[in-house]
């Protein structure tokens, strides 16, 4: 099976934990005209990283960069659900009987139903795995 | 039972009586002017014999062109370089060591300016000097026979505890080994043995006495407290005696010179008596090594007249003080102001040296992280906080928190390793800290200490 289509770019920053530092990240985005599609932070002992997934994973990372910041790009995976109620437990049930652990998730709303971002172990036999068992992912076309 | 008392009787002098002072060894206590000086420099001359047997002096004494004969006098000794930490350090771990190694009977170690400890060692003799030295000091504060002294220090290398705890047992005092750790364990002993000397750091004592608040244990049988190894203000001693019903005694020590004891407090506590009869003390001006004159600030140095299997000449202490000339009315001579700072970066952190260098070591040795470093002191809830903050390589940065988590606890652990405290590690981004074009100054000491 294919599954490189189905892996999307995640654009990852290291940040310490103080204020105006989301504030320059976004603004450097808004300056490059990136979209943010879906964002979330997660937070350590005084520093934490935010995740974005953007509609140009490219030139973020680059102004990103340029202004000091540490980026990494990380591969995760988008799973479509149901905006309605059991709408995740349906995706959270596939995953759960299919053995694959999440190291972390976040997951927006928008326009055109609901998505839930992935961050597992091993993407490619992931993508298989929730393909099989019949649920929708999304194509990083869809986000790039 | 007659043996032992014979024993006992060859290493314990008459404690004297006059007036109100009670001295361990009067007569050397005492000492002054020519016969003072006839004992130093009898003493200094067998510590030059002693120290031609280290290498490091034979080969320091050759390069300057000095007859080891040619020190006979008290001022002779400015012709001898100085001995720096950073020699201890390069002659790890025996070099130092004047004896076989068989009749060194204990070592310690301290904190050395990088990666490798400075070690010092006893011979038995060092050893029953030092107790002396030390029930000359707990005699001169009022201690003896009868009081409970707990011992609320590091019992391992460091020479705080064990160093307190013989010569307090020679002095005849019921000795408490509690060691550090457990507080409420230690404010239940006090109570419950009903300990009348304490002996640890200035900021444990009020950490201590707050405890002890919160718990409502009445620590009356407390009337005096020893604090070392750490500078601490007047103001702090103000504070430690209202809250513990104490009188608080300042001590000065390091290990290189045997370990706490070298100098004290009597009961005036207007300066430190420093035992002249086991060293002798300069003064001078850390940057270009001049004696300062009397009553003028400057790095204490020490030439331990006593020690066996470690000597030194000229030793560079670091810390900074001041003679005081005039007479004192214990009758002691001998003084030297309270420390007043450090003529080099070392800190001291609940009581443990520690040297920013150490620090650059660790951080070195670790690819994940880059050469800056900041260190911030704090002292929160009377103790003290030492923050590093270090800046993440570009290239190790995986995207993943988890990752820099794993390295955070690694470096916290690394440096526990390497300077023996408890530090916290906020990994900050690259290219964020200051960088320093001339001398860096990486330490911010945010305590108010001196």
């Amino acid at each position: 099976m294919e599954t490189d289509e189905y892996c999307i770019k995640q654009i990852s920053v290291f940040s310490e934990n103080k204020p105006g530092r989301l504030a320059a990240i976004a603004k450097a985005l808004m300056e490059k005209k990136v979209n943010i599609l879906a964002f979330s932070i997660a937070e350590a002992d005084g520093f934490g990283v935010v995740r974005a997934l953007v509609d140009k994973p490219e030139v973020a990372h680059s102004i990103l960069s340029s202004l000091g910041f540490n980026v990494a790009f990380t591969e995760v995976i988008a799973v479509r659900m149901k905006d309605e109620p059991g709408g995740l437990y349906d995706i959270a049930e596939i995953l759960g009987n299919a053995g694959i652990n999440i190291e972390y998730s976040y997951a927006y709303s928008g326009k055109d139903g609901a998505v839930l971002i992935l961050r597992v172990d091993n993407s490619k036999d992931a993508i298989e795995k929730i393909i099989n068992l019949g649920a929708t992912l999304l194509k990083s076309s869809r986000f790039h | 039972m007659l043996q032992s008392d014979k024993v006992f009787w060859l290493f314990l002098p008459n404690t004297m009586t006059r007036g109100m002072t009670q001295y361990w060894d009067e007569s050397m206590e005492r000492l002054n002017g020519p016969d003072l000086k006839e004992i130093q420099e009898k003493r200094l001359r067998n510590t030059v014999i002693q120290a031609m047997k280290i290498g490091y002096y034979q080969k320091k004494f050759k390069e300057s062109g000095i007859k080891p004969e040619s020190i006979k006098k008290i001022d002779d000794i400015t012709k001898v370089p100085f001995t720096m930490k950073k020699d201890l350090r390069e002659s790890y771990p025996f070099g130092f060591i004047a004896v076989p190694i068989s009749d060194v009977i204990r070592i310690h170690t301290t904190s050395g300016t990088t990666g490798k400890p400075t070690v010092v060692g006893y011979t038995k003799k060092d050893l029953d000097n030092w107790a002396g030295l030390i029930a000359r000091n707990l005699t001169m504060i009022g201690l003896k026979k009868g009081d409970v002294f707990q011992n609320m220090v590091n019992y391992g290398m460091f020479t705080g505890g064990l160093g307190f705890h013989y010569g307090a047992e020679l002095c005849g005092l019921t000795v408490i080994p509690s060691a550090t750790g457990n507080t409420k364990r230690q404010i239940e002993m006090i109570h419950d043995f009903s300990v009348t000397a304490i002996h640890c750091t200035p900021s444990y004592a009020l950490h201590l006495s707050e405890v002890a608040e919160e718990e409502k244990t009445d620590l009356s049988s407390l009337k005096t407290g020893i604090f070392g190894a750490e500078p601490w203000s007047e103001t702090m001693r103000k504070e430690l005696e209202d809250a513990l019903g104490i009188t608080a005694f300042d001590s000065y020590g390091l290990s290189e010179l045997y370990g706490p004891g070298v100098a004290f407090e009597c009961e005036e506590r207007d300066g430190l008596h420093i035992w002249h009869d086991s060293y002798l003390v300069e003064i001078i001006d850390s940057k270009t090594g001049e004696q300062c004159t009397d009553g003028e600030r400057g790095e204490l140095v020490v030439t331990p007249l006593v020690k066996e299997a470690m000597p030194l000449l000229r030793y560079r202490t670091g810390d900074v003080t001041m003679k005081i000339e005039d007479g004192c009315l214990c009758r002691r001579a001998g003084r030297i102001e309270r420390i007043t700072g450090r003529s080099d970066d070392m800190l001291v952190i609940r009581g443990i040296n520690v040297f920013p260098s150490q620090i650059e070591h660790v951080l070195l040795s670790r690819p994940e992280v880059g050469n800056q470093f900041m260190v911030y002191v704090d002292r929160i809830n009377h103790l003290d906080e030492l923050t590093i903050e270090v800046e993440v390589n570009r290239e190790f940065f995986s995207g993943e928190l988890h990752d820099l988590a794993n390295l955070q606890n690694k470096l916290v652990k690394t440096l526990h390793d390497a300077l023996e405290i408890r530090t916290k590690v906020k990994l900050v981004e690259p290219g964020s800290l200051p960088r320093f074009e001339g001398k860096a100054k990486r330490v911010i000491d945010r305590r108010e200490i001196y």
